[in-house]
């Protein structure tokens, strides 16, 4: 018994040495229980993400304006799909399996992003994702790209190469319309206006009231915090809307001379409200995945019975 | 829930980014046999050309060993340092070695 406790401490103590030095840790590398759960909890998290966000765009397939931007969205939901996959293979090597990831999914002990429990009412919602949900999930993968775990910080960097075209064709779509009608513009406006605060909720709860921030720093899970990395999307995102003409719906946005902009405070009593599951499409979002993952079970079924088949 | 059904064995995906390079692992994909991990590592690992090549490897075959599991495995490549070239010592002005 005594000869073990010495190990593990021996283990705990290499390994944030390991950590201290930025070198990266591998799947079969030894780890703390409380390092393993936390990527477990958030990688996972973050393919449901992925793979649920596909939802709100498809939405709108059947009805792009155009095939240009038909065939856009289609290849920007793909991307999505594909996220979702990369992470679910470095989620995996944690020792989880797939089948069980998305059974925890489906009985809610594994959240996703709150942000695509809010629907998509017209066109201009498309662009507002790409621009500012995209946006806001770039400026957290950027930063993920040097978090300490290899597998995960290797997905962010295939991730990051192909999340910006989406933010783009979002910005595109929001300019297109700022330049059209008097409709269009009320539109685009309207857009920013439903999904301006949700986008700052991406970043999570504020550093204070995060329980699991100091694990992720202190592993160096989290490279950056909720509030530094949402502060970084809000300066570089306000010139971004006033150079087409949108408002941000924030009347505390004030410019500063040394350049930097003053802005409100989250209405946080709804971050918590959708987070606990009472957003506006929580339920059917959920309810969507189960439907077809259950529908897909006979496909899966064929396969593995045709699989069976080539190794008798 | 039911049973847990499913999905299909891993298989390691390697891409050769450019014809006469080596393969580089990038991932992993799920597939029931190997034309399906193929087609998955495809469509999931190059959307933008980013290949001239895949290999896909069930990974279950994969045999591996690293420095943190068995150090005394790589051993004997850190004893002898006249292996590199920096090792010997070379008079004032020669050239092109």
């Amino acid at each position: 018994m005594e000869l073990t406790q010495v190990t593990e401490e021996t283990l705990m103590k290499e390994f944030q040495a390991k950590i201290d030095a930025d070198a990266k840790i591998e799947p079969n590398d030894w780890m703390p229980d409380d390092y393993r759960l936390h990527l477990i909890r958030q990688i996972s998290q973050h393919a449901h993400s992925e793979v649920i966000g596909m939802q709100p765009e498809g939405n709108w397939i059947t009805r792009a304006p155009s095939l240009r931007s038909k065939k856009i969205l289609l290849a920007k939901i793909q991307d999505e799909g594909g996220h979702g996959l990369y992470l679910y293979s470095a989620a995996e090597t944690l020792g989880v399996s797939r089948d069980q990831f998305i059974q925890w999914l489906h009985t809610g002990k594994a959240k996703y992003s709150s942000i695509f429990n809010y629907p998509t009412l017209n066109w201009a919602d498309i662009g507002a994702i790409g621009w500012l949900v995209d946006g806001a999930a770039i400026t957290n993968q950027v930063s993920l790209q040097r978090t300490s775990y290899g597998p995960y910080a290797r997905a962010m960097v295939r991730i990051c190469k192909e999340e910006s075209f989406h933010q783009r064709q979002g910005y595109e779509i929001m300019w297109k319309m700022m330049k059209g009608t008097k409709e269009q513009r009320a539109m685009a406006q309207d857009a920013i206006n439903r999904w301006w605060w949700p986008a700052l909720m991406m970043f999570g709860p504020k550093d204070g009231d995060s329980p699991r921030s100091s694990t992720a720093m202190k592993y160096k899970i989290k490279r950056e915090t909720n509030d530094q990395l949402r502060e970084k999307f809000i300066q570089k995102t306000i010139p971004q809307a006033h150079l087409i003409g949108l408002t941000i719906p924030d009347s505390a946005i004030n410019l500063l001379e040394d350049g930097s902009y003053t802005h409100g405070e989250i209405d946080w009593t709804e971050f918590w409200k959708v987070v606990n599951g009472d957003g506006p499409c929580n339920k059917q979002r959920l309810a969507h995945h189960v439907k077809y993952h259950e529908e897909g079970a006979w496909v899966r079924e064929c396969a593995q019975a045709f699989e069976d088949y080539l190794m008798k | 829930m039911s049973k847990l059904d499913t999905q299909g064995q891993l298989w390691e995906v390697f891409i050769q980014s450019k014809a006469g390079q080596s393969y580089k692992h990038a991932g992993a994909v799920h597939g029931y046999d190997k034309d399906m991990a193929l087609n998955n590592a495809r469509d999931t690992y190059t959307r933008r050309g980013e290949g001239t090549g895949l290999w896909v490897v069930p990974s279950k075959e994969i045999v591996a060993v690293t420095v943190e599991g068995d150090i005394s495995f790589f051993e004997p490549a850190t004893d002898k340092i006249y292996r590199h070239p920096t090792f010997y010592n070379l008079p004032e002005g020669v050239k092109n070695m």
